[in-house]
């Protein structure tokens, strides 16, 4: 591109893929945007009406809008810091030569696989079910009572779910940022004399920096939209304490049958995504350059 | 100080014997070059001297000290890597003041050492970049200072100018050989370049294959070599081996001679053969002579010598300095 015609003509030949990605995004951006202006219910689809800022209000004074926000982002940063903390730890052991390496990676990526409603389902019934649950009999043989998970620890569960396939990423992203550290620069470290814990501080950890920023940023782009999960395991309940923004949305527009409710509850959540999205942008983006 | 003794050192990588055993012996303040063609186990060596590798046996001792299990950083040495092995996300000055700051010096001791090492070293105004910042020279350079600010018992160098370009490589050799002077300690230096090795070294070690082919000064080994192998690998252009006849008139297997130790004439000499190349550099002329039924070799001639492609020549090896070598490749 270094001459003005090549970049004329580049710009010529970069427009279709650029002006379909703006009619993917800016259609659906601006119905919803004029739904969310609309009293509009597909119980009562026929009296459609102006309904000006009342969905938004409406929306704004639902008791569960504040709760939804909350538990978005306690999921979100719960997660993130099982996956951070745990994909580290798990990449560190299995970057290490060791008897089956192959199958121990294949076993520890598989969680990655399982589509999330099958995951959540196997959790709910499998796993932590109160009476055939795998920790329910692991209570049982220590003789404790077996925990509801679902019900005395709704959100925790599913953030212990949600982390269970996220991890899979976060170790293979940071396992291959391991793999990538100059094993002299390690050997130098060694001769320096920095032990295990200070290699890790003073080499590891700025090393993988990059690559937990973009662990961070993609996961949060997925993790805000969490909802498969919890429709599967809780319902979002028991009252609103497993319901995150997502499935707020859901509920207003599936179960409601408010498109209007729904639409703003949409907006803000965009709002609200790219306010997450700049914070985090400030605070790791310097990471990336 | 640094007196480094090696006892039967034996090296193997699962069923490989890398090293089949070693004895050397490093007196404090020698510079010492290990030398040798790519996979001769120099490298590992050094490896195994600075504890980066577990000897399979034998005994390694540094300053009278049985140092053979000890950890890297218990040795007292400091190594600069091929790759020099630089923090890249930390400054110049942190880079060499790493080592300190890990033995929990006074910072004040720190700050002093380093600002002392980058004098030395012409660091003074690159402390606050990065090593990504730099050229290769300075890196190598940043290399080295974090290596003298720890005052080691000894230096290993693993190929360190391998990376640098050839008018920066003869620099940075004379710098290392003018630091080795200021600084009065050990150096161990491992190359396969036998010119670093002959300009720089009080003592050279000629490995083949993990085995110790001779120990002994630049000129020693440039006069007396053991065997073929050293005799052929000192010195540039190689030395010539020939063999068959003008051998055994002289009572050898096999006779060496260096291409400059050849007397040459365009009328008369004890081998004539025609020239196939002919270098003509002005301070030396190199030629390249297909002897008549015998083998093709190089000779070299001080000054410059009118002669060129397809002409015929006469060679005869100087008196005194014909290298004769018996069947198994040892001198006689």
């Amino acid at each position: 591109m270094a001459t003005r015609q090549t970049q004329s003509l580049a710009r010529l030949m970069r427009a279709p893929a650029i002006l379909l990605l703006l009619v993917w995004m800016v259609v659906p951006l601006a119905m919803t945007l004029y739904y969310s202006f609309l009293d509009y219910n597909l119980l009562n689809p026929g009296q459609t009406s102006w309904a000006g800022w009342f969905n938004y209000k409406f929306f704004y004074t639902d008791p569960a809008f504040f709760a939804a926000i909350g538990n978005t982002l306690l999921l979100v940063l719960g997660v993130l810091a099982i996956t951070v903390i745990g994909g580290v730890a798990i990449a560190l052991l299995i970057d290490r030569p060791i008897f089956g390496q192959g199958l121990v990676r294949i076993l520890i990526i598989s969680p990655f696989f399982v589509m999330p409603p099958v995951a959540a389902l196997i959790w709910k019934n499998m796993i932590m079910h109160p009476s055939y649950g795998v920790f329910a009999d692991v209570a049982r043989f220590f003789g404790a009572q077996p925990v509801d998970w679902f019900a005395q620890y709704p959100l925790m569960s599913i953030i212990l779910i949600v982390a269970w396939q996220w991890l899979p990423f976060a170790t293979l992203i940071l396992l291959t940022a391991l793999q990538s550290l100059d094993r002299e620069q390690i050997e130098a470290a060694e001769m320096d004399g920095a032990g295990a814990v200070n290699r890790f501080i003073h080499l590891v950890a700025p090393h993988m920096a990059r690559a937990v920023t973009v662990v961070i940023l993609i996961q949060t782009i997925f993790l805000l939209g969490v909802y498969a999960e919890i429709l599967v395991t809780t319902n979002g309940g028991p009252g609103y304490a497993s319901t995150n923004l997502t499935y707020l949305i859901y509920r207003a527009a599936r179960l409601n049958f408010d498109i209007g409710g729904a639409a703003a509850g949409g907006i803000i959540a965009v709002v609200l995504a790219n306010i997450v999205a700049i914070f985090l942008m400030r605070a790791v983006g310097k990471n990336l350059d | 100080m640094g007196g480094i003794t090696l006892k039967q050192v034996r090296k193997s990588f699962g069923d490989i014997d890398v090293i089949p055993g070693v004895d050397l012996e490093i007196k404090d303040g020698e510079f010492v070059v290990f030398v040798g063609p790519s996979g001769c186990g120099k490298s590992t060596l050094l490896r195994v001297i600075a504890g980066l590798e577990d000897v399979t046996s034998g005994q390694i001792t540094i300053d009278g000290q049985d140092m053979t299990d000890a950890a890297p950083a218990k040795r007292g040495l400091a190594m600069v890597f091929q790759s020099y092995a630089l923090y890249p996300h930390m400054t110049v000055r942190k880079n060499i003041a790493f080592p300190l700051k890990m033995a929990r010096m006074d910072p004040a001791e720190q700050d002093r050492r380093v600002n002392h090492a980058a004098n030395i070293l012409n660091l003074t105004d690159y402390l606050d970049r990065r090593p990504g910042q730099l050229s290769g020279g300075q890196r190598q350079r940043v290399a080295i200072g974090r290596a003298i600010v720890r005052e080691p018992s000894a230096f290993l160098f693993d190929e360190p100018l391998s990376n640098l370009d050839a008018a920066l490589r003869v620099n940075m050799r004379v710098e290392i050989s003018e630091l080795h002077k200021k600084l009065a300690t050990t150096m161990i230096y491992v190359t396969h370049d036998q010119v670093e090795a002959m300009t720089m070294a009080d003592k050279i070690v000629v490995l083949r294959a993990g085995k110790v082919e001779q120990v002994g000064g630049p000129l020693e080994l440039y006069h007396k070599p053991a065997n073929r192998f050293v005799a052929g690998f000192i010195g540039s252009p190689n030395m010539n081996f020939l063999e068959g006849e003008v051998a055994a008139r002289m009572g050898a297997h096999a006779i060496g001679v260096r291409p400059e130790h050849f007397s040459m004439s365009t009328s008369q000499g004890l081998l004539s053969g025609v020239v196939g190349v002919a270098e003509h550099l002005g301070s030396d002329t190199f030629l390249h002579v297909d002897l008549d039924n015998g083998p093709h070799i190089i000779a070299r001639a001080a000054g410059e010598m009118p002669v060129n492609h397809g002409d015929r020549i006469w060679l005869t090896p100087q008196e005194g300095r014909v290298y004769r070598f018996d069947a198994k490749g040892l001198a006689l």
